[in-house]
């Protein structure tokens, strides 16, 4: 009877382990276990488990990405001066048209077997779901850019070195928000008709400030100063911030059914 | 701090009780459920009968957390004590808060899909979901879990190379792996052969032992049934008909049996 | 006997809401058909921009209203995911679709407006621009509710988008506004101070849009409430059918 005195982590469930059946007294093991943490830890295994199993993600991204470079060097002149200013702009616009397309999975394979409704049974916040898809995506699309990077210098010409790790930094916060956005509406779109195309729908107009600030805090890396932009990326934080906080509060409202 | 759950398991032998509350659920202009007041005693065993649609599936669902009834609610009479000011009354599911993980700790689901990844192991799904339920050790859980459903050869293997008399072993495995108290089984001799049928009627047997509470669909005739100890059928959302907690369960049995032969 | 008793206060309480409904229509009627008149003859021409100017006391009151109506959406989306009731999600999408309206007619009364002026149909001005995103995110909050069918994920799954887009508001208008600064454009007269008497009018339009707001909205709404009424009365309908 008395009071359960844990944090929000924390609860302890007991298990018993006594295999002899009613008669004997049972014997109650106590196993604290954390609600948010761990789990999202285990989810988060699982993810890069399955996506390293298939490499769908991380192929489809690659490719996408590097086709849509290539194709816009068609629609102007790739290897004038002026390109330095619009190149930037693109990577970011193709890397938000992958992220629209290839974070649709996220949630539409967990209905396959409905492993999402095992997810929701078990004695874990509706948060650590989320968060671990989150944090795989990140991982995924970082993987992604990474590889493309230097593939990206080459096609547009631009010198990597001097500015890599301030590039880095810039592609992690804007990536961030789009990890973050992106997985939190494929858990809408899983639910909607027309989910394909939804998603984009749904995620290009919130991502309209978060494209703004990395494109413009890209730009300004390969410019004469090659500074970060402290506007941006204070910017681009505060976005990454605002929408990790929105779906911790709201986010585990998608995962009912 | 243990107390009032070693006081709910000698009472109730280890069982969950629950209680469904005037349960009504609709999905849009359809109605699953209407008006559904059950009370199961820890360590019953409860057939649900009735034909597809019925609302079988829903019940169960409702019953694991997972679907919030659009109106009434369940109750869960044994943890009254759990929570850290007197009894919890009605759960609503995602709903937070530590009454709500130490009631769904307790509770295996075994549904009509497989609740399984296809590109995880056995192993990797069994360990995956030991951690999830903060379970000790969890790889020697998911191999001793394995070892009696008969797939210990097989552990390595992906879910996807399964057939389906083996996914639905992984399913039950998986269902129970966590000791539950309450059990919800939705058709479990589902793509089952005799000896699977055996085995799960050996498993539900040893739990039922230990006090384990029971809430299972079932169209036909399995092994499962020797569990049984109380038969309601729905029909139309609605509870048709209710052997009771002390009365007889197989005339219903056998009149749903029947029908399922008929259809 | 009971029955009869119901059906008589309700139409009570029916009549009662269609006098209060038409005086209330009168109200806006007159304040508009004044705001209208100040706007065209009481406020004084502005000197560069002439008669065109004009258009500014719907153009400003248009997007104000907007804003009035999407901050009420947000309010009550959020309190429909915590308390569930179906109201809430009505209110939410009433006042969504009105603001859409409203917002609208901002975006078209403002290359009526630019044309004249600059020349141009269209200025990437920071505001306008932004505007443009909000919306597109509100016309994707409407478009999402048309593609999920049961109404209980419906209300809840735009109810968050709802408080996406509400959140990714101000990061719009900022990131916009920060942009264009950093990027010379064409400056959009937004000339200092304001005439007093052009900001009375301003004000009196103002007044006059959010009546029309207010009666576009308990309209909506009850639309809303009526359909759910009907919704009601198929199942009870076809409930008693299936008994039979």
């Amino acid at each position: 009877m008395a009071p359960l005195s844990q944090t929000r982590d924390q609860t302890a469930a007991r298990v018993s382990a006594d295999e002899a059946g009613a008669a004997s007294a049972p014997v109650v093991v106590t196993i604290r276990r954390s609600t948010l943490l761990r789990p999202a830890v285990a989810l988060l295994a699982k993810e890069l488990r399955t996506e390293f199993r298939t490499r769908e993600l991380l192929a489809t991204t690659l490719v996408f990405v590097l086709m849509v470079l290539v194709l816009f060097s068609f629609t102007f002149d790739p290897t004038a001066a002026e390109t330095r200013r619009f190149a930037p702009g693109l990577l970011w616009l193709a890397l938000l048209f992958a992220g629209s397309l290839m974070l649709h999975p996220s949630f539409t394979r967990e209905q396959a077997n409905d492993t999402l409704a095992a997810l929701r049974l078990a004695p874990i916040e509706p948060v650590a779901i989320l968060a671990a898809k989150i944090a795989a995506n990140l991982c995924f699309l970082l993987l992604a850019e990474l590889m493309l990077l230097p593939i990206f210098a080459a096609l547009y010409n631009l010198s990597l070195l001097p500015v890599i790790g301030r590039l880095v930094v810039v592609l992690f916060l804007g990536t961030l928000g789009l990890a973050t956005i992106g997985t939190v509406f494929s858990a809408v779109s899983a639910q909607a008709r027309m989910r394909e195309l939804l998603l984009p729908l749904l995620l290009l107009p919130l991502m309209a400030p978060a494209l703004i600030a990395s494109a413009e805090a890209t730009v300004g890396l390969f410019d004469d100063s090659a500074a970060l932009s402290p506007v941006w990326t204070t910017f681009l934080a505060a976005f990454d911030v605002m929408f990790l906080t929105v779906t911790w509060l709201f986010g585990e409202y998608l995962l009912e059914e | 701090m243990d107390t009032s759950f070693h006081q709910a398991r000698e009472e109730g032998r280890g069982g969950l009780g629950i209680e469904f509350h005037k349960i009504e659920k609709r999905y849009g202009a359809r109605f699953a459920l209407r008006g559904v007041s059950l009370q199961i005693a820890p360590g019953e065993c409860v057939a649900l009968l009735g034909a597809n649609g019925s609302g079988k599936s829903t019940l169960l669902k409702i019953a694991a957390l997972l679907v919030r009834p659009t109106s009434g609610g369940v109750t869960f009479p044994d943890v009254g004590d759990i929570g850290a000011d007197g009894a919890p009354s009605a759960i609503a599911p995602s709903a937070g808060g530590q009454e709500t993980f130490a009631i769904k700790a307790r509770i295996g689901l075994l549904a009509h899909q497989t609740l399984l990844y296809d590109e995880l192991s056995a192993e990797e799904n069994l360990v995956l979901f030991a951690k999830l339920y903060g379970l000790d050790r969890p790889l020697q859980r998911a191999a001793g879990a394995l070892e009696p459903a008969g797939l210990a050869r097989r552990a390595k293997d992906l879910v996807r190379t399964f057939s389906r008399g083996m996914r639905q072993r992984l399913a039950i495995a998986r269902a129970t792996l966590a000791d539950p108290a309450l059990l919800l089984l939705d058709e479990p001799a589902a793509g089952l052969d005799p000896a699977g049928q055996q085995w799960l009627g050996k498993t539900l047997g040893h739990l039922q032992d230990r006090g384990c509470t029971m809430l299972m669909s079932t169209h036909g005739t399995s092994e499962a049934h020797a569990v049984v100890t109380r038969a309601v059928r729905l029909a139309g959302g609605q509870i048709a008909e209710d052997s009771g907690p002390a009365g007889d369960p197989r005339p219903i049995l056998a009149a749903a049996l029947a029908a399922g032969h008929e259809g | 006997m009971a029955h009869s008793m119901a059906t008589s206060t309700l139409s009570t309480r029916e009549v009662a809401r269609a006098g209060t409904d038409g005086l209330a229509t009168l109200g806006v009627a007159a304040l508009l058909a004044v705001a209208g008149y100040c706007a065209l003859f009481v406020a004084p021409t502005e000197r560069t921009m002439g008669l065109i100017q004009r258009i500014f006391y719907f153009h400003v009151p248009s997007a104000w209203t907007g804003f009035v109506a999407f901050l009420i959406s947000f309010i009550a989306s959020i309190a429909y995911l915590r308390v569930r009731s179906p109201k809430w999600d009505w209110l939410a999408v009433s006042s969504a679709e009105i603001g859409v309206a409203f917002m609208t007619v901002m975006l078209v009364t403002g290359p009526i407006w630019a044309k004249p002026v600059w020349g141009i149909w269209w200025t990437w001005d920071a505001r306008l621009t932004s505007t443009f995103v909000l919306w597109a995110l509100y016309v994707c909050y409407l478009l999402l509710r048309t593609l999920i069918d049961d109404p209980e994920r419906r209300g809840v799954v735009s109810a968050v988008f709802n408080t996406f887009a509400a959140f990714d508001i101000p990061l719009v208008y900022f990131s916009i506004w920060f942009f264009r600064t950093q990027h010379p454009q064409p400056v959009i007269g937004d000339g200092g101070s304001l005439d007093p008497r052009m900001l009375r009018v301003l004000l009196l339009c103002w007044a006059a849009l959010l009546g029309v707001f207010v009666l576009l909205l308990r309209q909506r709404y009850r639309v809303e409430a009526l359909r759910h009424r009907v919704a009601e009365l198929q199942i009870s309908a076809a409930r008693e059918e299936d008994e039979r």
